[in-house]
């Protein structure tokens, strides 16, 4: 046997594609991470503050402490997740130096760069990264993204703004698949994303890597609503952990997660959780606090 | 009539609680086969092989006990249906796991060590030399990959990695190895499962 390269791009992509049809969920202890792993979590998201918690923070939300990271780590045998801020590549470096699997480059904290995101090539360590349209989300890819999250309103237990960018992402798809080749060029320039990966998209019909969906999903059904809206696996942040019973929610979620086409099974899991995390009405939020906006 | 019919084509299951389903029922629709996405006792129903995805062990084990799925697959292997475990896949078919989790299908003769070559920053790709399915090696891809630790009598190991540990193994009609042939091209291995299928006895009647 030879071994050709660690860290390839199908390595990247590959490792998400092993996600798929599970549960990442959001824990800021090494406790909740055991918790998440025995409740069937296919990974940890360590961080400081679930987003509700962001929300009420006031200040800088920057990439989480690598003592926390790394007792979380040692908790668990499932991949862990770190989030560092848009534009920041220092703390990328960091979160790699650590040996983290993916590492999220997320609107949930403080944006460090307001034009640049971070160039994923130049990591070995997989990125995450978060959409709300097709445009984004190619341009994430472009970047070097090797798995894309629609962006909900994180924090907010609301699945309102996960539902309208998961649409708008699978109708861009559609309409990018409908066109010609030559028409790909204006449609390259209309989402302003680079054209290769604009017509590998049109060819594939779908993105040329995984899509999850990410923030505002508190119930099983809003997670089973993220699968049959085209989401391959999901994100969830406050809503185990801010929940009633976070054990029994977290194995909702993740029955509902994989067997979330199946409305009878749907009822059960659904049955008798106690109190999820409580929502937030979007017209709470003012728009210049809300997170899923941040991105360029 | 029925010796002149055409043979049906062979339904293969992909086990589908969590994972990278969708490369399997890609490959098995490639290979002329019937994919089925089993979740739950009743898609088992009618398969000719099954095949136990790459995903997270863990989390597959629990969904496999929650619903009931354990017995119905092992009375499928023991009909006869040929079985192909990728990378968590051959964790779940291992009779023994290191590090004390216990066996769920325990239908291999081995032990499995999880993530053996570390995390993810570990992950590779190789070619690996199978000569029980040709001359021309396969492209490997390593994903947090588990390798055999230790061989029983009864399992037969058809490759190793640059260190001799054994990365595919057989045992009668159970295969398994510790990288993903559905994220390549390379369909032999799932040619090799559908030409087993031809070769079972009683369970196709």
């Amino acid at each position: 046997m030879t071994t050709i390269e660690t860290s390839t791009w199908t390595t990247k992509v590959g490792l998400a594609r092993m996600l798929s049809g599970g549960v990442i969920m959001d824990v800021v202890t090494a406790d909740q991470a055991r918790i998440a792993q025995e409740a069937g979590a296919v990974a940890v998201m360590a961080l400081e503050r679930v987003p509700t918690d962001i929300r009420k923070f006031v200040g800088v939300a920057r990439m989480s402490d690598p003592k926390l990271i790394e007792e979380i780590k040692a908790a668990v045998s499932i991949p862990v997740m770190a989030k560092c801020r848009i534009g920041h590549f220092v703390e990328a470096q960091i979160l790699e130096a650590l040996e983290v699997d993916y590492i999220d480059e997320s609107e949930v904290l403080t944006p460090a760069d307001e034009e640049h995101h971070i160039d994923k090539h130049e990591f070995r360590v997989p990125f995450v990264c978060g959409c709300r349209d097709l445009g984004e989300a190619l341009r994430r890819i472009g970047e070097g993204a090797a798995l894309i999250r629609t962006k909900g309103e994180a924090g907010t237990g609301n699945i309102v703004e996960a539902v309208r960018h998961m649409r708008a992402v699978q109708k861009g798809i559609r309409q990018l698949h409908a066109l010609r080749p030559d028409e790909l060029f204006a449609a390259a320039k209309e989402l302003r994303a680079p054209i290769d990966v604009v017509q590998r998209t049109a060819e594939l019909d779908e993105l040329p890597v995984p899509n999850f969906s990410a923030g505002g999903v508190a119930t099983p059904a809003d997670a089973a609503l993220m699968r049959q809206l085209g989401a391959q696996a999901v994100f969830v942040g406050s809503g185990i952990f801010k929940s009633e019973s976070p054990e029994r929610y977290a194995q909702a979620i993740v029955k509902a997660t994989t067997h979330y086409d199946n409305p009878e099974i749907l009822a059960e899991v659904s049955a008798g959780l106690g109190e999820p995390m409580r929502g937030l009405e979007l017209g709470e939020i003012p728009v210049e606090e809300r997170l899923a906006v941040r991105g360029w | 009539m029925a010796s002149q019919a055409p043979s049906r084509r062979a339904r293969v299951g992909v086990l589908a609680v969590q994972g990278a389903v969708q490369a399997h029922l890609r490959a098995i629709r490639e290979v002329g086969a019937e994919p089925v996405e089993v979740r739950l006792p009743r898609d088992l129903a009618g398969l000719d092989a099954l095949i136990l995805p790459g995903g997270e062990s863990t989390t597959m084990r629990k969904l496999i006990d929650a619903y009931g799925l354990r017995e119905p697959m092992l009375a499928l292997a023991s009909a006869g249906a040929p079985l192909l475990g990728t990378c968590a896949g051959m964790i779940l078919l291992a009779e023994r796991i290191a590090e004390g989790d216990s066996p769920v299908l325990p239908l291999l003769d081995v032990e499995v060590r999880r993530n053996a070559y570390g995390r993810q920053l570990d992950s590779f790709e190789a070619e690996v030399s199978m000569p029980a399915i040709g001359v021309e090696p396969l492209h490997g891809i390593f994903i947090r990959a588990p390798v055999v630790s230790r061989v029983g009598p009864r399992a037969e190991v058809l490759a190793v990695d640059a260190d001799g540990q054994p990365i595919a193994v057989r045992q009668g009609k159970v295969l398994a190895t510790a990288f993903h042939p559905e994220l390549t091209e390379d369909r032999r291995l799932h040619r090799l499962l559908i030409e087993m299928v031809g070769t079972a006895v009683g369970h196709r009647a």
